[in-house]
């Protein structure tokens, strides 16, 4: 158990930190968040420069260790976020990476690490959202096209995406695992709809997508035909080890402010609200000594999904913290950061698998308990 | 940075469950409850106690030349998990900080406990007793495997007692250079043994009993219960570890509040899963229930822990991680 770091790491943290010293300055101004075409140039922009820095594939090769430096010293800096570039990144990157013909990935990846293309994934439907594998969206192969009909949900960053991750069932008669594919789909190719989803916070970072007999070209499967599933699950949990690791940087230093802010106000008087913040202090702390613990262990497995279930509650009782910290002229003002902050951390408990259906896998896949009737 | 145990981190985890298995196997924790509760005086086995000194679990920090281990803090806890797993009796944090300099606490012959707060624990079975009180009484205890005394006029100890050495000091646990008291962090390490030991008797009840013609663990109500139990677990042994490593003041309160809060839960939840049977003097599980009551009353409160960490937060020099 050794929680320090090596000389070579620390170097590589020295050279990160000038670099972004000297980088960040020199960034345009953060765009308005309901601009999205001002949103992908800003991300993009930002991962360009991370390329040309030799940083662009910290995501993909650098070893586990460096990855976190990477996210907490980019946290503690203040840089941009990956934003518009999460899914090339972070899903269909490393899924190309891993499940590509040597072709799909010279086509697919450079333009990712560059900030020259952007992605978004087209998994959930209406109908699919924690069984995913139930899914609808039909691809029929018509001689060299699939042609493919349905719609899908959740999609972030839609509007301004150049390519979807898309599943889709190709075989409608095979159990439902065996009958899914995996699709990289243009997102400029006829029959293809995008109609923005506001969502309770009130932005539109979301999408819904709809698919009128688009016709993708069957060299853009990855894998096998009817071996989505198993393309997909490769590196479904690829972030799951790191997911947080920049966000939990970021709850810590909110606390901290907040906590600056209660004394100022006097809130930080009141013995209830100190001691709440002290649990969450507790808690933040741990979770980054978690995320240690899943860099160190490698394969995502049983931190993984601790750290989905115990980060997204806390993340939300830290924003309730706040909103108490704040009063009601600050918790009921939507132009409030913490409370923009604290509608949207009413997702974490949603997205990417249920906290319940979190709780059934690790049920089921950690604790061996019998599958449910 | 490598936050995953050594080979020798584990051969030592290993070696002490193995240990654990001989000298106080569950067989012998429920015989011992059986007993208490047909009114057996409860006495501290002499011979387990210098079974547990030669193998080193009281010298394991001493330095070889005094004819200890060598060994650290990180890897007391692992020692000290495996111990609350089994809920092996005794005063075992007051006789592995007394040892070195109380003679005959390293080599398990002598047996050390000490006055915290109201009341002390295995105060009849110890040849020792740090700090002082004017008068004790028997207190009939929650735990029957922890005898209890209510003291009064009861102070810590304190003063220069031996080698140079504040017992105040080593009852805070010789205060490692980063000032982590060590006595707590193996209460958590006793803590979170017995946490992982709940919710492994809870799997197992889940998936063996059956109700409605199939095994309650196929229920989500029950698999939620476990699956949260495995993430109190997972986090207090996270926090017991860092705190164990780092030395860090604030990491040490914030893992004995996640250590308190998994080992009282996890045997509530233990509880909860095996029903009827787990009210029952005969299963294991009450003792985890009284034993995590015991442990969380040792020291700092949660109130001082919390505010400990509030206080951190204002602390400027503490900008980073």
């Amino acid at each position: 158990m050794d929680l320090t770091y090596t000389g070579a790491e620390l170097v590589y943290r020295e050279e990160l930190r000038a670099w972004l010293a000297r980088t960040l300055p020199a960034l345009p101004p953060a765009p308005d968040p309901a601009d999205w075409p001002a949103r992908r140039a800003y991300d993009t922009g930002w991962q360009r420069r991370l390329h040309e820095a030799g940083y662009a594939d910290v995501h993909w090769n650098a070893d586990p260790t460096r990855r976190l430096i990477f996210l907490e010293e980019t946290e503690l800096a203040g840089a941009p976020y990956v934003g518009a570039n999460f899914v090339g990144l972070l899903h269909a990157g490393p899924t190309i990476a891993a499940e590509g013909t040597a072709g799909q990935r010279e086509r697919w990846l450079p333009p990712v690490l560059r900030g020259d293309e952007v992605w978004c994934q087209g998994f959930s439907e209406p109908g699919a959202g924690s069984d995913l594998a139930s899914l609808r969206t039909r691809a029929v192969r018509d001689g060299d096209s699939y042609v493919v009909t349905g719609s899908k949900i959740w999609t972030s960053h839609a509007e301004v995406a150049d390519w979807c991750e898309l599943l889709v069932r190709t075989d409608p008669d095979a159990p439902r695992h065996r009958g899914i594919s995996w699709l990289a789909m243009p997102m400029d190719l006829p029959g293809v709809t995008v109609r923005p989803l506001r969502t309770l916070a009130g932005t539109t970072e979301f999408a819904e997508v709809f698919l009128d007999e688009v016709r993708v070209p069957v060299a853009n499967r990855v894998g096998a035909e009817n071996d989505g599933w198993r393309v997909t699950m490769v590196t479904l949990s690829f972030e799951r080890g790191t997911a947080f690791a920049g966000e939990v940087v970021a709850c810590r230093r909110t606390l901290r402010e907040l906590a600056r802010m209660a004394r100022g106000t006097g809130a930080w008087d009141d013995p209830v609200l100190r001691r709440r913040m002290g649990r969450l202090a507790a808690e933040f702390g741990v979770l980054w000594r978690l995320v240690q613990w899943n860099v160190s262990a490698g394969a995502p497995g049983v931190g993984g999904s601790v750290l989905k279930l115990r980060y997204s509650q806390a993340r939300q009782e830290l924003y309730d913290t706040a909103a108490e910290v704040l009063g009601p002229s600050g918790a009921l003002d939507a132009d409030r950061p913490w409370t923009s902050d604290r509608l949207s951390s009413l997702s974490y408990t949603i997205a990417a698998g249920t906290s319940q259906i979190q709780r059934n896998i690790v049920a089921e896949r950690i604790l061996g308990l019998p599958k449910g009737a | 940075m490598d936050f995953r145990l050594t080979e020798d981190q584990r051969a030592l985890a290993d070696g002490t469950r193995g240990l654990m298995a001989r000298l106080y196997p569950a067989e012998r924790l429920r015989e011992d409850a059986a007993g208490a509760a047909a009114g057996t005086p409860v006495t501290l086995d002499r011979g387990m106690w210098r079974a547990l000194g030669e193998a080193g679990f009281f010298a394991l920090r001493l330095p070889e030349e005094r004819g200890g281990l060598g060994l650290g803090l990180p890897e007391a806890v692992l020692v000290f998990e495996e111990a609350g797993r089994a809920l092996l009796p005794g005063p075992l944090v007051t006789t592995h900080l007394a040892a070195g300099w109380v003679p005959g606490a390293a080599e398990g012959g002598t047996v050390v406990t000490a006055v915290d707060g109201e009341l002390t624990e295995w105060l009849e079975a110890s040849d020792r007793v740090l700090g002082s009180y004017d008068k004790a009484e028997p207190v009939r205890s929650v735990d029957p495997l922890t005898p209890l005394h209510r003291v009064v006029g009861g102070e810590p100890a304190g003063g220069v007692v031996g080698g140079g050495v504040t017992a105040g000091g080593v009852l805070e646990g010789g205060v490692t250079a980063g000032g982590v008291t060590a006595g707590e962090l193996l209460t958590c390490a006793q803590q979170t043994g017995s946490a992982a030991r709940t919710l492994e008797l809870a799997v197992r009840h889940a998936t063996t009993r059956e109700q409605f013609g199939r095994p309650i663990g196929s229920f989500q109500a029950v698999k939620h219960l476990c699956a949260d139990m495995l993430v109190r677990a997972e986090m207090a042994r996270t926090a017991v570890r860092a705190a164990a490593v780092s030395g860090d003041l604030g990491e040490t309160a914030a893992a004995r509040l996640l250590a308190d809060e998994a080992a009282v839960r996890n045997a509530r939840d233990c509880l909860q899963v095996f029903g009827g049977m787990g009210f029952t003097w005969e299963a294991e599980v009450h003792l985890h229930i009284k034993r995590s009551w015991i442990l969380r009353s040792r020291g700092r409160s949660v109130a001082e822990c919390e505010e400990r960490l509030a206080e951190s937060l204002l602390d400027e020099t503490l900008c980073g991680i």
